[in-house]
């Protein structure tokens, strides 16, 4: 599978197992894209998607269903840098990633870049730090804790 | 001469009958027509993927229950898959049988509270859902005979499932599959021709199969579009490849096509109880796991057909007593993912029943 992805992608792998495939940040809209229309891959459904944090990296995994050929394929990107971890879209190629990458985003702190609609989800805008993150609990020193506006209103409104 | 009208925004929800949970739906509206629409979630978010990493791997087990509160068989079943594959364990045939009898029982249970609320989200107004309330309590009752809980039934182990039915359990049973097919030709009867359905729910809140393909909808939803897809057949689980039933599909993917997959799926639930019970095999219900279990570094993904679609958990170890991630890909909150595409240019009376078609349990949202 991962000699597949290379040859129709090339300079997309990184590392491949049994189970998963590794593929470069940059290169993972082309090569979600190329699973999806790629008729022996038929990955037609982003089933999954989630952010693990490895400590010294991130990895977001994409869990690819083909619903015709019944098989699953995952699809791994890491990303370094744990201060401005972002990764390109996914939502040009499914649309189902809408809410899974807000998901993401909102708990884990990797930005889509390029989604539609990235916002906070479940936690208000302006909430301190991403709660699945390793590091959460060492919240900043100059934070205090409360609301300083009406969750979700446009406009600064100080208490 | 035709008056202008303006935009305005109305709040449904937080607390509303409608939103089934503490979710809030924020529409824009031209008169009656719908111009956009928002959700607006987390009211209910418990961050139980957090907590999890905090607590052993059978500690975990009753948190499942409270996502989906209206399918704990289900979550639990999903996790505790999910655990077994991570840490390589044996599950007893018995237990999967009994499993398999259990996620049944719970997916009638669903299913009847999902199509009861539908039908009131229509109109007709409590009737059909206290008919539905009769089949889901003496589900409930069998749940409450075999492990103490109704709701939050923290049945499922890892390797295996907690108890083993007691001997009431068995004519209890049996008297519920056996007038089960009348109660839903009762239904059927009832409510498959009926005009408040068919002029509420006809036509409106259509999917495509494409469409439902590509945004990541699942369960009674995408099979509603017209995809025969289903992981009791796709990827069978516990011991479903040896049960006969078949999968239900729509043709229109509307809402009056999710419910009757629903109750189509009733049918075959019962269908699978009725060969589950017949086959059951005697011996033991667990295997013995050790109490600190420490599964190697590594990761698993399971699911599950639950009630509401694909209920996945993914499960990373990094060797330790709790797990480094869990994950849980919820039906309710993705299913949501194609809102906007399905209530846009709708009225809004129509954006409540595709709202009810979708079967949301915000427990499950938020997590």
């Amino acid at each position: 599978m991962a000699a597949l992805l290379e040859a129709g992608v090339p300079g997309s792998v990184v590392t491949s197992t049994d189970e998963w495939v590794e593929v470069r940040p940059e290169r993972l809209v082309d090569a979600l894209r190329w699973l999806h229309d790629d008729p022996e891959m038929d990955a037609a459904q982003l089933s999954n998607m989630c952010g693990v944090d490895r400590y010294d990296h991130f990895e977001v995994v994409y869990h690819l269903q083909s619903l015709d050929q019944n098989h699953q394929i995952v699809v791994k990107a890491r990303l370094h840098d744990h201060e401005a971890a972002s990764v390109p879209s996914s939502y040009p190629v499914y649309t189902g990633a809408l809410l899974q990458e807000r998901e993401v985003y909102d708990l884990m702190g990797i930005r889509f870049e390029g989604h539609p609609d990235l916002r906070r989800m479940f936690l208000w805008e302006g909430y301190p730090g991403f709660p699945l993150r390793k590091d959460f609990l060492q919240i900043s020193a100059d934070h205090h804790p409360g609301l300083p506006h009406f969750p979700f209103e446009t406009g600064k409104q100080e208490r | 001469m035709t008056t202008a009208s303006e935009p305005y925004v109305l709040n449904i929800g937080p607390q509303h009958p409608s939103t089934h949970g503490v979710f809030r739906l924020r529409v824009v509206m031209d008169g009656e027509r719908i111009q956009d629409i928002d959700m607006v979630v987390g009211y209910l978010h418990r961050s139980m993927e957090k907590l999890a990493e905090e607590r052993t791997y059978t500690q975990n087990i009753p948190f499942t229950d409270r996502t989906d509160y209206l399918a704990a068989m289900s979550n639990n079943l999903g996790y505790c898959l999910a655990v077994e594959r991570l840490a390589d364990v044996e599950v007893p045939e018995r237990a999967s049988y009994l499993r398999v009898i259990f996620a049944e029982l719970q997916r009638l249970a669903s299913h009847s509270m999902a199509n009861g609320t539908f039908i009131n989200d229509a109109g007709a107004w409590q009737t059909p859902l206290m008919y539905m309330f009769r089949e889901r309590e003496k589900i409930l009752d069998l749940f409450e005979m075999t492990c103490g809980a109704r709701l939050t039934t923290n049945y499922m182990r890892i390797g295996g499932v907690a108890f083993d039915p007691p001997p009431e359990f068995y004519p209890a049973i049996e008297s519920l599959i056996d007038e089960m097919p009348t109660r839903i030709a009762e239904y059927t009867e009832l409510l498959v021709d009926n005009e408040i359905l068919i002029a509420r729910a006809r036509g409106i809140g259509v999917l495509t199969a494409a469409e439902a393909i590509n945004g990541s909808i699942t369960g009674p939803m995408l099979r509603a579009s017209g995809v025969p897809w289903d992981l009791r057949k796709a990827e069978p689980y516990c011991a479903y490849d040896q049960f006969d039933f078949e999968i239900p599909v729509g043709h229109t993917g509307d809402c009056y096509d999710r419910f009757m997959v629903r109750l189509e799926e009733m049918r075959q639930s019962v269908r699978i109880i009725r060969q589950a019970l017949d086959g059951l095999p005697s011996g033991p219900h667990k295997t013995e796991i050790p109490l600190a279990l420490r599964p190697a570094p590594g990761e698993a993904y399971a699911r599950v057909e639950g009630p509401r679609g694909e209920l996945g958990f993914y499960v990373v170890s990094d060797g330790g007593p709790a797990p480094a991630r869990f994950h849980i890909r919820a039906p309710s909150l993705i299913n949501l993912s194609l809102l906007r595409q399905m209530a846009v240019g709708a009225a809004l009376p129509d954006a409540i029943v595709t709202l009810g078609s979708t079967d949301i349990v915000v427990g499950e949202i938020d997590r």
